[in-house]
């Protein structure tokens, strides 16, 4: 029978158990409203059912008393004894052909005229006959209005199977209809049930493990064998059966979707098919309910951001109609869901853009970061990469949502794209919450269960500086951070000793383990002693007093009766700081990540050493990448050593005057003047006119924020000055005087926004800065971009050289100055004739949009953090380039 | 918490003559616990430690597939941990629907005592005793301070 069908008739049987009462009940009690509008609606239900499902006789007989029960409810018409027998009549009828419809799952011949014209007449407010026209029903049925009473006293809350007894007269008992094969039964019955099996194969385990570890002297435990095998394969079979019964399809949980995609298609005006694989995929009720919304969450996503329209779709060369596409299917133990569209893919740049506005990332964070980091960023809280929300998704609740709804039940998302073919979104979910795959380890003499889902490898490494010169993995570690290499990339670690407080012992400092957990887009290491087996265990609670510990998620006894606690690999990202964010996060970004929330006058600074022990320092914004290079790729050209950098020749300078040629890897800084976003992944952008350097160092120490206070020297050179930074001493190193040694023409080049915007000669531009330090860095920026530059370090100062009748093409000015700010500054800059038309461009420590918004009131044309290079050389050249495309 | 109004007046209770207790030292002290609020005594059990938990909390134990939360008397009351090696016996008892098991030194017997030989707590006693005792009883040569377990077991609540 059609699935539908069986459950229209579950769901009929219930609703015509409930009318039985209900009718009763009114009669009782005629000025009964919620009664007669519960009736009414238990009717109107049917009948609507019926129409969908094409069941014309029925709905004929529902629609008949359903006038009825609206007049009534309407009080168009008195209630009457008369009245409500008919409408019983009706129902009983209805029962009639639904018992049949379930027995043979076509509705049964029949004529019902004569009811039918009854309750018309009653409903047109004739007064009826009692009708005796149901006899005429083609079979010669029970008896209805004898079972009518019997039927009353059948309490609304049973199940259908009671009522089908009921109606099964001897005459009629062969046809036991089909509703018996399935049963309503309450969630929380298959619950308990459920939970009893899990415990029956804790204790199954248990006792195997008993009888394994126990030495069979007499041979004894010999007679327990046979039946323990069976108690063991009966527990196997009996745990199947209960987790089936909380089994359901996918496509339970899909089949809204054709329609809602069929709704997008016409709303957003795109063409889009749907494909479904895998519908028949098993997994727990409980998940099911709980991926529902995400999953739809996710379709509406593909189709409203992910999909282009047909237009631009013809543009990409693709057919019109987009395609999402959803596959589930099983693997280890998981249920992989697959969510993917052929559309335009995640646009990277737009991404950075947009986590860098809203703060979720700063640009030195972006430029470690690789593409599917950067795309991660979309899964985060405060993200929507629709530029315009439309009335489709985009209304706040973004993949944050889905991904937070998806961790709770231990699942895990990723994404892949590829921009102008589309994302596939994979979706790892457990088959069942109630017992998990778990690995078993030990760290700190302790064992712990970490879910199998988290777990992507067991690297075995050696810790530092133990074993001597055997080959494998060895744990580095950075400020007493520890990190792995693990396949050309850092892997942060955290120890588990060390994290959960527990004693070190002596394994500790040997061989170790370490367990690489993925939590969404986080790779996180984790240190452990020892690794055991993999268990399948049953989560269970902590105690009330200890939920507040973040870094577990339950714990669970083991097959040798022990308790364990189960790790919570979210927990441990976040307690070791890695949490909530995304992409691999070196220890480099995580200190960075948390000096982020520094306020004004702060700036991130990037510490190092380079030929002596001293630390210095370079700010992180001018740097477009870290990059660690193996001594194999460095060649050398004329003299000068150089490395292959992404398809090109990257000239190193090395700070300490000579390359070191001893060392097998070296940190290199790399500094680049591509224009299109300096250290992204964008190669096209590179190919084209970027140049880089690379600045090899000793050693790259950490990232800090400080408010600086460089103390200038100026008599040595690669040196700004020195400052004390992290209660060090620090050299200050001038990049520009590197720059010059790679490319002695770095500052000459030809094709710069500067003597691109006019044709006329460079442009010139007027910095207005009190910082010395800033000044000393800003100029040989611009100057590098083949801008003419003239630094000033007062508003006062500034406003002299208006006086004195100077002209420049654009002004960038500080905010924060003594005497006069930069908003005062630029109110009397647009008050002052000659230069009231100049684009001045706001620099600022900070970027909040209410500060933003102030300055373009005052009279800013834009508004540019401090040292990110690349927003105020793409401002300089918007800003230059306006007045030039009027005048044209 | 109307656990604990509940016994307090049935350990004052001077109608009824006679209450049981499960009699049980901890450093030495003779401490009773209302027989009926214990649920099990244990033996020296295999605990696992939890890391990050209060101090008070020994780690949990396997009670017949159930998983209780060991809570170390001594700890509790401040006094000195046990020297280590000694075997402890634990007091298994019910709060808010867990099962709490209090590690002591010693379970010795259960026995019936007379109303009539309780006594308020001394106001000169100090907490955390006087916070956890529920009253005093005069044996023969010894003085039994009755606990109250669900103040015991009311360990700080963490949201």
């Amino acid at each position: 029978m059609d699935d539908l069908l069986v459950d229209f008739l579950t769901e009929t049987n219930e609703g015509l158990a409930e009318l039985d009462v209900a009718l009763v009940k009114l009669e009782r009690n005629p000025g009964d409203e919620a009664t007669l509008s519960l009736i009414f609606r238990l009717v109107h239900t049917i009948k609507g059912t019926c129409g969908f499902l094409g069941l014309g006789r029925l709905e004929k007989v529902a629609h008949a008393a359903e006038n009825v029960l609206g007049k009534l409810r309407d009080k168009q018409l008195p209630l009457t004894g008369d009245v409500v027998t008919n409408v019983l009549f009706a129902i009983d009828q209805i029962k009639e052909i639904v018992t049949a419809l379930s027995a043979t799952g076509a509705e049964p011949a029949g004529e019902d005229s004569k009811l039918i014209a009854t309750l018309n007449a009653i409903s047109r407010g004739e007064v009826a006959p009692v009708a005796q026209a149901v006899s005429e029903a083609p079979r010669p049925a029970a008896p209805m209005v004898a079972a009518a009473p019997v039927l009353i006293e059948t309490p609304a809350e049973d199940p259908p199977a009671p009522e089908v007894a009921l109606d099964a007269q001897p005459g009629t008992a062969a046809n036991v209809p089909g509703n018996a094969q399935t049963i309503r039964v309450g969630v929380d019955v298959l619950e308990d049930l459920m939970t009893l099996v899990s415990e029956l194969v804790l204790t199954r385990n248990q006792l195997l493990q008993l009888t394994r570890s126990q030495d069979d002297k007499d041979g004894e435990l010999g007679r327990f064998t046979v039946p323990l095998q069976r108690l063991s394969h009966i527990t196997s079979d009996l745990q199947e059966g209960v987790m089936k019964t909380r089994m359901q399809p996918i496509g339970n949980a899909w089949n809204k979707l054709p329609r809602l995609v069929r709704d997008l298609a016409r709303e957003l005006n795109k063409k889009i098919e749907l494909v479904m694989l895998g519908a028949d995929t098993e997994l727990d009720r409980q998940v099911l309910e709980l991926i529902k919304d995400p999953l739809t969450h996710m379709v509406r996503n593909s189709a409203d951001h992910g999909l282009e329209t047909s237009a631009a779709r013809r543009a990409a060369g693709k057919p019109e109609t987009g395609q999402i596409s959803l596959n589930a299917y099983h693997e280890g133990g998981h249920i992989l869901i697959e969510i993917a569209d052929d559309g335009a893919g995640l646009a990277v740049g737009r991404i950075k853009a947009k986590a860098l506005a809203n703060g979720l990332a700063t640009d030195a964070e972006l430029a470690t970061m690789s593409e599917a980091q950067i795309q991660r960023f979309i899964m985060r809280a405060g993200f929507s990469t629709a530029a315009a929300i439309t009335s489709v998704s985009g209304r706040g609740v973004g993949m944050d949502v889905v991904k937070t709804n998806i961790e709770q039940i231990g699942g895990t998302i990723d994404l892949k794209s590829t921009e102008g073919q589309g994302t596939v979104f994979t979706i790892k979910i457990p088959l069942t919450l109630a017992i998990v795959s778990a690995l078993i380890v030990q760290a700190g003499g302790e064992r712990f269960a970490i879910p199998q889902i988290s777990v992507v490898e067991l690297v075995r490494a050696r810790s530092n500086g133990a074993g001597g010169d055997a080959g494998g993995p060895v744990v580095e570690q950075i400020n007493a951070t520890p990190v792995l290499r693990l396949r050309d990339q850092l892997l942060p670690l955290v120890s588990l000793t060390s994290l959960l407080r527990l004693p070190e012992t002596a394994a500790t400092h040997e061989a170790v383990y370490i367990v690489v957990t993925q939590i969404g887009g986080t790779t996180l290491g984790i240190i452990v002693d020892r690794v055991f087996d993999t268990e399948e265990i049953v989560v269970k609670p902590v105690a009330p007093i200890l939920r507040h510990i973040t870094m577990f998620s339950g714990n669970t006894i083991l097959g040798d009766g022990s308790v364990i606690m189960i790790l919570d690999p979210n927990g441990i990202a976040r307690a070791s700081g890695v949490g909530g964010g995304e992409g691999r996060s070196t220890d480099r970004r995580a200190a960075s990540a948390q000096a982020r929330v520094a306020s004004d006058g702060k700036m991130a600074m990037l510490l190092f050493r380079a030929g002596g022990p001293e630390p210095k320092a370079v700010p992180l914004g001018l740097i477009a990448r870290l990059e660690d290079i193996d001594h194999a790729k460095i060649e050398f050209s004329a003299g000068q050593p150089v490395t292959q950098y992404r398809g090109r020749l990257m000239p190193l300078v090395p700070m300490s005057g000579v390359l070191d040629q001893d060392r097998a890897r070296y940190s290199v800084l790399v500094f680049s003047d591509d224009e299109t976003g300096r250290g992204t992944a964008s190669r096209a952008g590179l190919a084209e006119g970027g140049r880089c350097m690379g600045l090899v160092v000793d050693e790259i120490v950490d990232v800090v924020e400080e408010k600086l206070n460089v103390e200038l020297t100026g008599n040595r050179p690669g040196l700004l000055g020195s400052a004390v930074i992290a209660g060090q001493a620090t050299d200050v190193i001038d990049i520009s005087y590197y720059l010059t040694q790679a490319y002695d023409d770095w500052f000459a080049q030809p094709e710069h926004p500067g003597s691109r915007a006019t044709a006329g000669g460079p442009a010139r531009i007027l910095v207005v800065e009190d910082s010395e330090f800033f000044r000393h860095l800003l100029v040989p920026t611009l100057a590098s971009a083949g801008f003419e530059v003239v630094a000033v370090a007062s508003a006062a100062q500034a406003l002299r050289l208006h006086d004195a009748g100077e002209n420049f093409d654009a002004i960038l000015s500080d905010i924060e100055m003594p005497d006069m700010n930069g908003i005062a500054f630029v109110r009397a800059v647009r008050a002052k004739g000659r230069w009231s038309d100049l684009p001045v461009i706001a620099l600022t420590g900070h970027v909040a949009p209410e500060q933003i918004e102030r300055g373009r009131e005052a009279g800013f044309t834009d508004y540019v953090a401090k040292f990110e290079r690349q927003a105020l050389l793409a401002s300089l050249q918007q800003c230059l380039a306006q007045p030039a495309a009027l005048a044209a | 918490m109307s656990q604990a109004l509940a016994e307090r007046p049935a350990a004052n209770d001077t109608a009824n003559d006679e209450k049981v207790f499960v009699t049980l030292t901890v450093a030495d002290q003779l401490c009773g616990v209302p027989a009926l609020s214990v649920r099990d005594i244990l033996g020296e059990q295999i605990i696992t430690r939890i890391p990050m938990a209060p101090r008070e909390v020994a780690g949990s134990l396997n009670l017949r597939g159930r998983i209780v939360t060991a809570v170390d008397l001594r700890r509790r009351l401040n006094l000195p941990d046990a020297p280590p090696g000694t075997p402890r016996m634990s007091v298994v008892a019910e709060q808010g629907g867990e099962l709490y098991a209090l590690l002591v030194d010693q379970v010795s017997e259960v026995i019936s005592l007379p109303a009539s030989a309780f006594e308020r707590n001394p106001p000169t006693l100090p907490p955390p005793w006087s916070e956890y005792s529920a009253g005093i009883f005069r044996l023969q040569n010894k003085l039994l301070v009755v606990l109250d377990t669900a103040r015991l077991l009311a360990l700080a609540p963490v949201e």
